[in-house]
């Protein structure tokens, strides 16, 4: 007897599927719960309110991120609102017994990194997060949610939640990519193709030998942005890559069952033959470095394209939608990106927050000088990427550079922190939304791209094409 | 706790054209600093309804025509972007209780449906119509029948489309699944104790 060939998103759905619920949804067990201070205060306050208990204490992990101040480490914090959310998931993971990687544990950062990095994130398990970059854990073969706070509450309560299951598009990628283009642009490039909106109701599975190549933080960086071409999951085949990033993480399974563990997670994977929903193939070499011009990220071109103007719209929406970012952006339409003015150089994020995205811009930065005039901060992801950055020295390189080297969190990625723009200035960001108002000013503007991108922009003063500031040579 | 049945919301309409309208626009990230959901009514969409400096810009939903208006009509793609309950919260304590648009984001889509508040889709032409009827009478009554899948108003029927697991779910009162969810926590543990990392260390 064959088995029917099922996809990685199938098998995992199917072991952690309990039961049909009325509404035809399925009641679906998360197996790891990750809560930081946005999203899970209400979320506990509801729990309080219904008299319940957390169902799983030892499979939720919390953290401090969107709000930590990345420039004052004492508490009290000087924005008060601040200290009383710090304070209140402090009391929630207390008194219900949940691990918080507080900031004194060494071991705080932002969710999306800190799940990898202690090894909680795993291949073949359901994960949830009250956060849209949830997705980023798909890297590791694990299906991963986006949640609301309602859901966050479900899955204290429960440790499940009712969903609909997802279709599945795979996108190939194959090919090695071009000297100066890295993860980063491959996401841009898949969601400049698919739209903004093009992945709703899928999970994207992420194959071919590009990502076959990449390294496990290449595809965080993917899977992170899946939510901004729609998709609520993205994930890749667990393989040795997954599995060498994973052995001796302070999570990880030891001894006999670190074999099993990785028997098990081998058996995830999709098998041959098994049918999606959609394909979508991609040639690495079609992908060049990539900035965005407009307010979502769908609204990117190539560094050496020029910016689009209303008549070359290709449809009556494609035209609003263009007048509105440029009206936005106060740049000129069909001139190029290039050499568009910054203000302000943001290196971090759950996106591009690793130590691999520090050390390839310390490689390049070294010895220059970021430009007069412009701001420019480093933020790392986590505490240990922080420590990993100045064990080598990179913080230095980045600091005599121009940077300024801060402590780990979300930063100017939504700032929700003191790391704002200010006014309508304009930031090359290593993050992944470019929504207005999404750095902190209702009128700053950003544009996205990689974080070498960001250095490149950021030594020039001006948007730039990394391959022509720099000697690059990444691959 | 019996939940209310959601068959459907009649009520005043204001339409906020756009597409793409992402959830940081509907609720932008500094009204999050708290700890409770309460008062993100008046920070809905607020940084389209001012100007950096704070004054008024005219926005539809402070039209005092639209004042009192129940049912919010957009574009396409409403609610994209980040995952944030804050955002179909403030559209609830705003005074909405039901939202029609071309297509919805799935993390708000579902968000939205936890809270009862019903998304129905609509053709783009048929949510023109009833922009254009608002706008010719801001008080006509509209009504966003869940039950029989259309928008009625002045007169007119158009057809809407919404994911029938949601349509059930708010028709029958079971569109907060906690209830549902923790029946099944017997079945809860039978699954997790197949799971090897569910085990306690």
């Amino acid at each position: 007897m064959f088995a029917q060939p099922k996809s990685l998103f199938e098998k995992v759905w199917d072991a952690h599927a309990v039961r049909t619920l009325a509404n035809g949804q399925t009641q679906l067990l998360i197996g790891t719960h990750l809560i930081h201070e946005v999203t899970s205060p209400q979320a506990f306050g509801m729990l309080r309110d219904l008299g319940l208990k957390v169902a799983f204490p030892h499979r939720t992990f919390a953290t401090v991120d969107h709000i930590v101040p990345t420039n004052e480490l004492v508490e009290p914090y000087k924005d008060n609102l601040a200290q009383a959310m710090m304070d209140e998931l402090r009391k929630n993971c207390a008194q219900f017994g949940v691990t918080f990687f507080d900031r004194a544990s060494g071991k705080q950062g932002i969710v999306h990194i800190v799940g990898p990095e202690q090894g909680i994130t795993q291949p073949g398990t359901t994960i949830a997060c009250g956060d849209s970059h949830t997705s980023t854990h798909g890297a590791f073969g694990a299906i991963a949610f986006g949640i609301g706070t309602s859901q966050v509450r479900d899955v204290l309560a429960t440790q499940t939640m009712a969903l609909g299951a997802l279709k599945v598009r795979r996108i190939e990628v194959n090919g090695k990519l071009r000297p100066g283009v890295y993860a980063k642009d491959v996401i841009l490039h898949i969601i400049r193709l698919t739209g903004v909106n093009g992945g709703t109701g899928f999970a994207y599975e992420y194959a071919g030998s590009t990502f076959d190549a990449f390294t496990m933080e290449e595809r965080m960086t993917v899977c992170n942005m899946s939510i901004e071409g729609g998709a609520r999951v993205g994930y890749v085949n667990p393989d040795e890559t997954t599995f060498a990033y994973l052995k001796g993480r302070p999570y990880s399974p030891t001894g006999a069952a670190w074999d099993d563990a990785v028997a098990r997670w081998r058996s995830f994977a999709s098998d041959a033959g098994c049918r999606y929903d959609d394909v979508m193939v991609i040639d690495a070499a079609d992908i060049a470095p990539s900035v965005t011009w407009g307010i979502n990220p769908g609204q990117g071109i190539s560094i050496n394209e020029n910016i689009p103007s209303p008549e070359t719209a290709t449809s009556e929406d494609d035209r609003a939608g263009i007048i509105e970012a440029l009206e936005y952006m106060k740049l000129p339409a069909g001139k190029p990106i290039k050499g568009v003015k910054i203000n302000v150089a943001f290196l971090g994020s759950c996106t591009n927050g690793r130590l691999s995205d520090f050390q390839e811009v310390a490689k390049y930065i070294q010895g220059r000088k970021v430009a007069p005039g412009v701001r420019a901060i480093a933020v790392p992801g986590s505490q240990i990427v922080a420590l990993q950055c100045e064990k080598l020295g990179l913080d230095k390189i980045l600091a005599e550079a121009g940077f300024e080297w801060r402590a780990a969190g979300c930063s100017m990625c939504l700032a929700m922190n003191p790391d704002k723009l200010i006014g309508d200035e304009l930031c090359a960001s290593s993050s992944n939304r470019n929504f207005k108002g999404r750095q902190g000013s209702i009128t700053g503007r950003t544009v996205l791209m990689s974080p070498v991108m960001v250095a490149a922009a950021a030594v020039t003063g001006v948007v730039s094409d990394a391959r022509e500031i720099f000697a690059v040579s990444n691959n | 706790m019996a939940l209310a049945k959601i068959t459907s919301v009649s009520g005043r309409g204001v339409y906020v054209p756009g597409n793409d309208i992402d959830t940081d626009r509907i609720i932008p990230a500094r009204f999050m600093k708290c700890v409770v959901f309460d008062g993100l009514g008046e920070f809905l969409f607020y940084d389209v309804r001012h100007t950096p400096e704070g004054v008024p810009t005219g926005h539809p939903i402070d039209k005092p025509e639209h004042k009192g208006a129940t049912i919010l009509l957009s574009g396409a793609n409403f609610g994209c972007g980040s995952s944030r309950e804050h955002a179909p919260q403030a559209i609830h304590k705003a005074g909405f209780r039901a939202v029609i648009a071309e297509n919805f984001a799935e993390i708000f889509f579902g968000n939205s449906t936890t809270l009862g508040i019903p998304c129905v889709q609509a053709a783009r032409e048929d949510i023109a119509k009833i922009a254009a009827a608002i706008e010719r009478n801001p008080a006509l009554e509209i009504t966003v029948d869940v039950a029989a899948r259309e928008v009625r108003f002045g007169g007119e029927k158009i057809v809407i489309t919404q994911r029938e697991s949601a349509r059930d779910a708010l028709v029958n009162g079971r569109w907060d699944a906690i209830g549902d969810l923790i029946d099944g926590l017997p079945a809860v543990q039978t699954t997790a104790a197949r799971l090897p990392y569910m085990a306690v260390a």
